[in-house]
């Protein structure tokens, strides 16, 4: 049994709690069934399905900690790994930033569990490939693509009284068609929490179609372009910005967010010295989270049991709340900003991004477009300098060049050399936003983006 | 990705250091437990080879894995994380109506092993329907029982965890008393203890030791901050590697410290914290052409980059187009003989069988005794890697033997080997190469690298840079990127030094695959000048 009903994992994580002697308890019981399907050559390649679900349990005396896991549920193997748990604790050294488990809170309600999802079979998954292998073949292409789902669930208690269970369900799937010989590539990316709209014969019938519009692709001169970013072009630059957008990091000097070295002297010893509440970007972004979002909802908790509500990361180009951790939040004397949780203990997930957006389609950016790049996608993004957040990576599977309101020609692909806090400061237009990797992020048309180089790869 | 597990060192570099790891907690003193009986292990083996046959499979091979890892982070002079971890269990593989299956449990009772072996057949017997072209095997003769151990000295998950956390501690004060503001230093242990039985006949009982040991610097000043990571390599060694034995070192005119197959931490965090303070002030380069000399610690990553995964033989075909790509390096070109990948003194090899290396094992995970073939010889493109389903397709019938899982539960397939670049047979120094540079940059160490889909564009950084002027280091110098394409790159190599500059420096999660898996690949080379690079000023102002 790999998932686990709200009651179970009460009761179950009720009697690991009567076995332990530690000063503090808490433990994450996570499970998942989760199957998947890979086809490339138009053929599938591989298939499979896999259950799980493990206990960590953390005990802790005082500063010492330790934690243990087991995938056996019977009294014996409970409490044994509370046993060792706690040994673990006795033995290891004390963390001084250690901070007290948290008592009981009172969460949202979320709903991000579809039957749909949690039944599919092994035939769905086959028909899923077929319906994106088959138009592929039919139009001479070469279908790659993977589909996985899962139906999962996470459950927190601790001896305070405090007990967190949150059950979902998501699909993944991408697939890359390419030409015959090599000189055209599409790609497509969809992911949601029903399956039920999940339709992969649709999403690859996009892919078809760039992967035959970028046959014969121009070369243009690398400098700087109005782009039309495409939501999975952006999201990958959006999310590492937030991970770089702690509190702490910046505090310390070593992050985009960090105080001017003379603004930094002036503060008081133990203030915050970050660029809270400064304005950074254009007053069009704004950008927070929310695990009530009907279209990517999250956990409404965090991985320490504190409730999550909605929280603007950035208000209309100001930072409006940096991600913390409690020892921190105390240190500096500021609240508390936890972000959902996204996976058992110190595993984790993608975090969810909500960006605010306009009504505008792709089509109708496109539209309102005097000369511009369309970006499909972005690759290998990586990190050139963290002071300044600058990037570089490559664009890939669907590069075109838009003018007078229409997509004139393919074009090769470019390397870009940019950086996110100058792309939020130099934008033109914001579309719908659409779901992509968990969060929302609407396309976006950014003026003066840094391509650097070509490249003949397709 | 978001369904495979995940270990977070939180503080490595800014954002984090994901890990995949599959396996549960642990305590320190189970990891050194005593490692499954043989006798037990070919029982097993042989329950699941039975009943895969007796359903009908045409080959079975069942992989019994116990893999072992410990992490330990320090930040500061704090001990943030000791993680220990263990995942055992069977792996078993069938060809059943031509077509592969796979099925693992980690219930290892003879009933459990023999239901997955029929759920192997079941599996593969269902995707036979969507099979257009049967599994073609190259031959592999059953070498029966046999054993290998990696060769370490010091097994390193013996070694006290006090012991560990010292070191960590010392390295740390290294860096913070010259010149860090802060620091996370690592270690990495890993034990694979794996047993592979096949229909072919063989029964192969290896144990293969793998330790990495990077950190990561900071220095903040009035201009900003900057970072610096540790020089050391990831090894297929024991513990024994951070020994710092001096005679290991090789120590460039003006420059750095550099190490081959033992590496004194201390004193890399040391210069480490030394180069911080340097480099907070260091002139900005002025982006242009360049003759570049690079260090082996960096180039063993454009290796990696431009040579390796170019020429896995799978990527090539196309079975890597959704996820990591396809390759420049087609199969007309390897046809024609005639394309020129590298200059004519670039030599590019490929192996499983180089001493210290990560790749190194006896056999593969499909039962391939390893061996070493080029790649590239004399500047010309001469083969892929490729393993037993593979070989056929380019006209070979022996397989590479680069087969890998990065456990039991996952399924084996090809990955890139140790791939190399062959030291000039002139025992040239890394001071004999810089020599004779008017205008260049000496790099040093992996930094921020990027490389498109075919592997055609890349822009590589480094750790430490110094600029050349008429022979000679003159001083550190920063910002800086090069972008190249693979062939004009790799035909732009002018010269090489000898044996005693090799090194091999590596990557310990490379990642390939959907659901993806990790491996760990050595790359061996000597320091080597390329001419002519064009050089990007990676600073910029914003906000």
């Amino acid at each position: 049994m790999a998932i686990f009903t709200e009651q179970q994992a009460k009761d179950l994580l009720t009697k690991v709690m009567s076995f332990s002697k530690a000063d503090e308890c808490e433990c994450n019981l996570d499970g998942s069934n989760a199957g998947n399907i890979r086809y490339a050559r138009n053929t599938v390649s591989t298939a499979g399905e896999v259950s799980d679900v493990t206990l960590a349990v953390q005990s802790c005396y005082g500063k010492r900690t330790g934690v243990a896991t087991i995938n056996e549920f019977d009294d014996a193997s409970l409490r044994k790994v509370v046993r060792r748990s706690e040994e673990l604790a006795t033995l290891a050294p004390e963390n001084p930033e250690h901070m007290p488990n948290l008592g009981p809170y009172k969460y949202t309600t979320v709903n991000a569990w579809h039957k749909a999802t949690a039944s599919i079979t092994p035939e769905e998954r086959a028909a899923a490939a077929e319906a994106s292998i088959a138009p592929s073949k039919k139009h001479k292409l070469i279908a790659s693509g993977y589909l996985n789902d899962a139906e999962s669930f996470n459950a927190i208690m601790n001896k305070k009284g405090a007990f967190a269970y949150h059950l979902s369900t998501s699909v993944n799937f991408t697939a890359t068609i390419r030409t015959e010989d090599g000189t055209g590539s599409g790609w497509v990316s969809r992911d949601f929490n029903d399956s039920g709209k999940m339709d992969t014969s649709e999403a690859s019938a996009v892919a078809i179609k760039k992967s035959m519009d970028s046959v014969n692709a121009k070369e243009m001169e690398p400098g700087k372009y109005t782009v039309i970013m495409e939501p999975a072009a952006s999201v990958q630059l959006l999310s590492n910005m937030f991970g770089n957008m702690t509190q702490r990091a910046a505090d310390e000097g070593r992050s985009f967010l960090s105080k001017k070295h003379e603004e930094a002297e002036e503060a008081k010893e133990g203030d915050p010295t970050n660029r809270l509440g400064e304005k950074m970007f254009d007053e069009r972004v704004t950008i927070y989270s929310d695990p009530t979002h009907p279209e990517c909802p999250t956990a409404p908790f965090s991985g320490d049991c504190h409730a999550i509500g909605k929280t603007v990361w950035i208000d209309k180009g100001v930072i409006a709340a940096m991600p913390n951790s409690r020892y921190w939040a105390q240190k500096t004397g500021v609240e508390y900003m936890p972000t959902a949780y996204t996976g058992g203990g110190i595993f984790g997930g993608n975090q969810q991004l909500i960006m605010e957006g306009g009504e505008e389609s792709l089509e109708d950016m496109i539209k309102n477009t005097r000369r511009g790049v369309l970006v499909t996608r972005l690759w290998y993004i990586r990190q050139l300098d963290p002071q300044t957040l600058l990037y570089t990576g490559l664009t890939r599977d669907g590069t075109f060049y838009i003018e007078n309101g229409e997509i004139k020609y393919p074009i090769k692909n470019f390397r870009f050399n940019e950086s996110p806090i100058v792309m939020l400061n130099n934008i033109e237009a914001l579309g719908k936003p659409q779901r992509i990797n968990g969060s929302m992020i609407p396309p976006l048309k950014i003026r003066d983006f840094t391509f650097s180089s070509l490249s003949d790869a397709v | 990705m978001d369904r495979r597990k995940f270990i977070k060192l939180t503080g490595v570099g800014m954002g984090g250091l994901m890990i995949p790891v599959p396996g549960t907690f642990i305590s320190a003193a189970e990891l050194t437990a005593n490692p499954l009986d043989v006798t037990y292990k070919r029982r097993m083996a042989d329950i699941a080879l039975n009943a895969a046959r007796s359903k009908g499979a045409s080959y079975v091979d069942a992989r019994i894995g116990r893999y072992l890892n410990q992490f330990i982070t320090a930040q500061e002079k704090r001990v943030s994380n000791v993680v220990n971890t263990e995942s055992a269990g069977i792996g078993i593989r069938v060809i059943a109506n031509g077509t592969w299956g796979f099925a693992a449990t980690s219930d290892m009772s003879p009933d459990s092993i023999a239901k997955t072996a029929e759920q192997a057949v079941a599996v593969a017997k269902a995707n036979s329907k969507f099979q257009t072209e049967a599994v073609q095997l190259a031959p592999v003769k059953g070498v029966g029982e046999v054993s290998w151990k990696t060769p370490i000295v010091k097994n390193a998950l013996e070694i006290p965890i006090q012991d560990k956390v010292d070191l960590l501690m010392e390295v740390n004060n290294a860096a913070m008393d010259n010149g860090a503001s802060y620091i996370t230093s690592v270690l990495f242990l890993v034990n694979e203890q794996k047993y592979f039985a096949s229909s072919d006949g063989s029964y192969i009982d290896q144990d293969v030791h793998r330790l990495w040991a990077p950190f990561f610097a900071t220095a903040v000043g009035p201009a900003g901050f900057k970072q610096r990571s540790g020089l050391g390599n990831p090894v297929g060694m024991g513990f024994e590697y951070l020994d710092g034995d001096p005679k290991e070192q090789i120590q460039v005119q003006g420059a750095n410290a550099g190490y081959r197959f033992s590496y004194d931490m201390v004193k890399d965090a040391k210069e480490a914290g030394q180069q911080l303070q340097t480099k907070l002030k260091a002139r900005s380069v002025e982006p242009g052409k360049y003759d570049l000399v690079l260090d082996p610690h960096h180039l063993m990553l454009t290796i990696h980059e431009s040579v390796g995964h170019p020429l896995e033989l799978d990527r090539v075909l196309g079975y890597e187009a959704n996820y990591a790509g396809t390759s420049f390096a087609t199969l007309d070109k390897w046809k024609s003989k005639t394309f020129n990948y590298g200059s004519e003194i670039v030599n590019l090899f490929a192996d499983k069988t180089q001493k210290n290396s990560l790749g190194y094992v006896e056999y593969d995970d499909e039962g391939v005794k390893t061996k070493e073939w080029d790649l590239v010889k004399d500047g010309i493109l001469v083969n892929y890697q490729a393993i037993r389903d593979q070989v056929h397709i380019i006209g070979q019938n022996e397989s590479h033997g680069c087969c890998y899982s990065q456990s039991w539960s996952d399924v084996q397939f090809q990955r890139m080997p140790n791939v190399s670049l062959r030291p000039n047979t002139q025992d040239l120094s890394a001071d004999d190469v810089i020599k004779d540079v008017e205008n260049g940059i000496y790099i040093v160490g992996r930094g921020s690298y990027s490389i498109d889909q075919q592997r055609y564009n890349f822009q590589f950084g480094g750790q430490l840079f110094y600029e050349i002027k008429d022979g000679k280091i003159t001083e550190q110098i920063e910002d800086i990127a090069y972008q190249s394409n693979t062939q004009e790159f790799w035909n732009s190599c002018v010269k090489l030094a000898g044996q005693s500059d090799y090194r091999m420096g590596g990557s310990f999660f490379d990642g390939k695959g959907q659901p993806p898996q990790v491996s760990a690949v050595s790359h061996g080379c000597p320091t080597t000048r390329f001419n002519n690079i064009n050089v990007i000023n990676t600073a910029r102002k914003v906000g």
